[in-house]
C-alpha cells in the first residue's frame, strides 16, 4: 500500500472477496527523506501514514516492510549502471519484478500467504495453464506494459483487483468506501528521485563530464554535459548552435558511453523497423517455437505496433519486425509483445535496425 | 482468537481504580491554580496526591514535579540541568550517559550536542547489559570538574537489566556531580527510593503501572532549580508550567499506590510467568538465546533472540495470532530499526534484528503461556522460511 487511491481500493476489495489480507508499506529507504523529502513518492512518512489510515478504515492489520537494501541493490543501482551504460531504464518495471512480485511475494509466501495484492490497472484470467496476464479495461490506466516483466510464477502470485474499472470509476469507490486518499494525485515522477530532476540527479551520482556532439558522420557540433542525460529521439535541449543544411531539427539518435559521444541527426535516422531485446521473460505460456504475429508496445502508454516477433538464443531474446517504422526507440527500454489484449512476454530493448 | 498482550513495557492495562479516580477527578470544575473554592478544592485533590506519590518513591511532596510525559521529565532534567550547571560554569559542558538509555534520554543529549555545544560521554555496557564501572569511574575522575550531570537508566527498557545507581551517586559525591535516574521501567516494580539512592533527580511516569497516558513526573531534589522547557503560569515549582493536570495526576497516585501496595505479590506472579515463558520458548525453539540474562533485572522483561528470522516478521506473525510483543523502536515512518540497546551490549545488527521483546504484567496468566505455546513453533517456523527467502 503505496498511500495512493489505487493500492488501498485494491485492498479493500481483496478484503471484501473474503480473503485473509494485511496491508504492507514498503520503506524503500533507510532514511525516509533520504531519496525525497516533501514531495509526493513511494518514500515520504506522510505517505505510509495515508497508507496506515487507508488500512485502518478498511479494517486489515498494516505493516512497514524495509526493503530499503533490496530496493537500493537490484532498482537503484540498476538504474545508474544503465544510464552509465548509454541506456534508458524503466525502474518501475524493474521494482515490479525484483522487489514487488519477487522480494516482496516470497517473504509474503513463507509466510503463509497466497500472493500479492496491488493497484496495478491489469486483469489476470485463469486458463488450463495457469493464470495469464492481460490488458486492464481502461486504455488511459492500462499497466499491463510495466507488469510485462513478471514470469509465469510470479503472475500465478498476483492479484489485479482494479483491472476491470477504470480509474474514475476507482476513486469515486474510494469516495464511497471513505478512503481519504480518493483525491490523492497520481505519481508520476521517478520514486526514489527527489523533485522529478531525473538529469540533476544522475549528475549527482555520475558526474558530468563534457563530450562531443557529433553528426552522423562524425563532425563535432557541440558539447554536452554528460551524455547520460539524454535520450534517443530527444529533440530540444540540445544546445547546437549550427543549423541543419535542409533546416530540419536534430534529433539523437545514438548514445556511445565509451567515447562519451551523442549522435545527433535527422528525424529518418531514428526510424527503427527491427528490435532486438534480450533478458526475454515470458508471461505465462512457454516462449513461441515459431514466428507469429502480434503487436509490440515500446513504451508505457504507447500505441501497440502489428509486428512479427520470435525467440532466438534458446528463447532468452527476442525479436520483433515492425509492419511500419516506429521512430526514436531508446534502448533499456521494455519490449512488450502483445496477442490482442493478452501480455505474451517483454524483453529489454538492446538493439534496433 | 485468544488475544495476548505481552508489550506491558511499552504500555500498561489502566488499574480499574485508577480509571475511576481519573473520571470523578476530571468531572469536578476548577483550575487549581484558582484561588477560589472550585480551585482549592481541586488543588486539594492535587496535593494530596502529590503526597501520595511523594510517600511512594521516598521524597517529599516539594520534589514531585508533574509533567505531560516522561520523555517531558527526561528533558526537563537533561536540558534544564544542562543549561542551569553551565550557566553557573561555562566549564561545564559533558554529559555522561550509558550507552543504552532510551531514545527520551539519548536524542536530548545528542541534541544538547548538536545545538549547544554539549559534550557526551556514553559509558559502554557489559553483554550482559550492565553499565562498565569502570569506565564510568575514570570519566568522572578525569573529567569532574567539567561534568555537568550524569544521567543513566535505573532499569532498561528492552532487556530490564538494573543498574547500580547508588554505586554511581557514590562516584558522583566526590565531585559534587547531580546524577539523575530514567526510573520509568523500575517504579512498581522493584523497591526505588529516591532519598536512599541520594539522587539529584529521577523520572517516572504513569502510564507503566496502570496509571494513564499524558502524565509523568520528574522528582527534583528540593531546593536545586533547573531551567524550564516551558515558561508560563509556573505552576510547577516555576519549573514546569502548563494548567495542573489534575485527573490525571489524581489517577497516577491512584495507580502508583496499587503498584506499590501490590508490588512483591505482582513481581512473584510476574517472574513465575517470565521463567514459565522461557522454558516454553527453550522447549519449543531449542536454538533461541536470551539477551541479558544473568544479574539483578526486572521480573517482567524476556528478550529474545531467535536466529535465522526477522523480528518484523515474527512480529507480524505473532500478531496475526493475537500475541502482542515489541521489537525495539521504529523510525517516524515506521521502518524498523536495530535496537540501539542490544547492539551497545555488542550484539551484530544482524542479532539484533532478530531479537523480540516480551514484557509481562500482573494482569497476564499462565494461560497466555500456553497459548503462546500453541503458535510460537508455527511463527517461528514462517519466519525462518520468510528468513531464507531474503538470503
Amino acid at each position: 500500500m503505496s498511500g495512493g487511491v489505487d493500492s488501498a481500493v485494491a485492498a479493500a476489495r481483496a478484503k471484501e472477496a473474503g480473503h485473509e489480507v494485511i496491508g504492507v508499506h514498503l520503506a524503500l529507504s533507510k532514511n525516509p527523506k533520504k531519496y525525497r523529502s516533501g514531495a509526493r513518492g513511494c518514500c515520504t512518512i506522510e505517505d505510509s501514514h495515508d497508507a496506515r489510515r487507508a488500512a485502518d478504515r478498511i479494517g486489515i492489520p498494516f505493516y512497514i516492510w524495509d526493503m530499503s537494501d533490496e530496493f537500493h541493490e537490484n532498482v537503484v543501482e540498476n538504474f545508474l549502471s544503465e544510464y552509465a551504460s548509454g541506456r534508458t531504464p524503466n525502474p518501475c518495471l524493474r521494482c515490479n519484478e525484483k522487489i514487488k512480485f519477487a522480494a516482496v511475494l516470497d517473504r509474503a509466501k513463507a509466510m503463509g500467504f497466497d500472493g500479492v495484492v496491488t493497484g496495478h490497472y491489469a486483469i489476470t484470467k485463469e486458463s488450463e495453464n495457469g493464470k495469464l496476464l492481460f490488458r486492464a479495461v481502461d486504455p488511459l490506466k492500462d499497466q499491463s506494459y510495466v507488469l510485462a516483466v513478471l514470469n509465469r510464477e510470479q503472475i500465478q502470485g498476483a492479484y489485479f483487483p482494479l483491472g476491470d474499472t477504470t480509474k474514475e470509476e476507482i476513486r469515486k469507490e474510494a469516495a464511497a468506501r471513505g478512503l481519504t486518499v480518493a483525491n490523492k494525485p497520481d505519481s508520476h515522477d521517478i520514486c526514489f528521485v527527489p523533485s522529478g530532476d531525473n538529469a540533476g540527479w544522475l549528475r549527482d551520482r555520475l558526474g558530468s563530464e563534457p563530450g562531443p556532439i557529433v553528426d552522423e558522420s562524425g563532425a563535432k557540433l557541440g558539447e554536452h554535459k554528460g551524455a547520460y542525460t539524454y535520450t534517443i529521439g530527444q529533440r530540444r535541449g540540445l544546445g547546437i548552435t549550427v543549423p541543419t543544411p535542409t533546416g530540419e531539427p536534430r534529433y539523437v539518435l545514438r548514445i556511445e558511453p565509451k567515447s562519451n559521444t551523442v549522435v545527433v541527426g535527422e528525424h529518418e535516422s531514428l526510424a527503427i523497423t527491427r528490435i532486438t531485446g534480450e533478458r526475454a521473460i515470458w508471461c505465462g505460456l512457454a516462449a513461441p517455437a515459431e514466428k507469429l504475429r502480434g503487436f509490440v508496445q515500446v513504451r508505457a502508454h504507447g500505441d501497440a505496433h502489428p509486428c512479427t516477433y520470435w525467440s532466438v538464443n534458446s528463447q532468452s531474446d527476442l525479436i520483433a519486425e515492425l509492419d511500419e517504422p516506429v521512430f526514436g526507440l531508446a534502448t533499456g527500454q521494455a519490449m512488450v509483445i502483445y496477442d490482442n489484449d493478452r501480455v505474451v512476454g517483454s524483453a529489454t530493448i538492446a538493439g534496433t535496425e | 482468537m485468544p488475544r495476548v498482550y505481552f508489550d506491558n513495557a511499552a504500555t500498561t492495562p489502566i488499574n480499574g481504580v485508577a480509571l475511576q479516580a481519573f473520571v470523578d477527578q476530571a468531572r469536578e470544575l476548577g483550575n487549581p491554580s484558582s484561588l477560589h473554592g472550585y480551585g482549592r478544592e481541586v488543588r486539594k485533590n492535587v496535593e494530596e496526591a502529590r503526597e501520595k506519590i511523594a510517600g511512594l518513591v521516598g521524597c517529599e511532596a516539594s520534589e514531585v514535579i508533574f509533567t505531560g510525559s516522561g520523555t517531558e521529565a527526561n528533558n526537563l532534567a537533561i536540558k534544564g540541568i544542562f543549561w542551569k550547571r553551565r550557566s553557573e560554569n561555562q566549564m561545564r559542558r559533558v554529559i555522561i550517559i550509558s550507552a543504552f538509555e532510551h531514545h527520551a534520554i539519548l536524542d536530548p543529549v545528542h541534541w544538547l550536542a548538536e545545538a549547544e555545544d554539549a559534550e557526551v560521554i556514553e559509558v559502554p555496557v557489559t553483554s550482559d547489559g550492565f553499565i562498565n564501572m569502570e569506565f564510568l569511574k575514570s570519566a568522572i575522575e578525569n573529567r569532574g570538574d567539567e561534568i555537568a550531570l550524569i544521567s543513566v537508566i535505573h532499569a532498561n527498557n528492552e532487556v530490564g537489566t538494573i543498574q547500580p545507581i547508588a554505586e554511581i551517586v557514590n562516584l558522583a559525591e566526590n565531585h559534587q556531580i547531580p546524577v539523575h535516574t530514567d526510573s520509568i521501567q523500575s517504579f512498581g516494580k522493584i523497591p526505588v527510593s529516591f532519598s536512599e539512592l541520594g539522587l539529584f533527580a529521577m523520572t517516572i511516569s504513569a502510564h507503566k503501572i496502570g496509571g494513564p497516558v499524558g502524565v509523568g513526573a520528574l522528582i527534583l531534589k528540593r531546593g536545586v532549580d533547573v531551567t524550564p522547557l516551558l515558561h508560563g503560569g509556573g505552576q510547577e515549582r516555576d519549573i514546569r508550567s502548563g494548567t495542573i493536570n489534575a485527573a490525571s495526576i489524581v489517577a497516577f497516585a491512584s495507580a502508583a499506590q496499587t503498584a506499590i501496595r501490590n508490588r512483591e505479590k505482582n513481581a512473584l506472579h510476574v517472574a513465575s510467568l517470565r521463567d514459565a515463558l522461557k522454558e516454553t520458548i527453550k522447549a519449543d525453539v531449542p536454538d533461541a538465546i536470551f539477551n541479558a540474562n544473568t544479574g539483578e533485572r526486572l521480573p517482567g522483561i524476556l528478550n529474545v533472540r531467535f536466529p535465522n528470522t526477522e523480528s518484523d516478521s515474527l512480529l507480524l506473525l505473532f500478531d496475526s495470532e493475537g500475541i502482542a510483543c515489541s521489537t525495539g523502536s521504529a523510525c517516524s515512518a515506521g521502518v524498523q530499526q536495530p535496537s540501539h540497546v542490544l547492539l551497545a551490549m555488542g550484539l551484530s545488527e544482524k542479532e539484533a534484528r532478530s531479537s523480540l521483546r516480551f514484557s509481562i504484567g500482573p494482569e497476564n496468566s499462565r494461560s497466555d503461556i500456553d497459548y503462546f505455546h500453541t503458535c510460537i513453533k508455527k511463527v517461528i517456523d514462517r519466519a525462518r522460511a520468510a528468513y531464507r527467502s531474503t538470503a
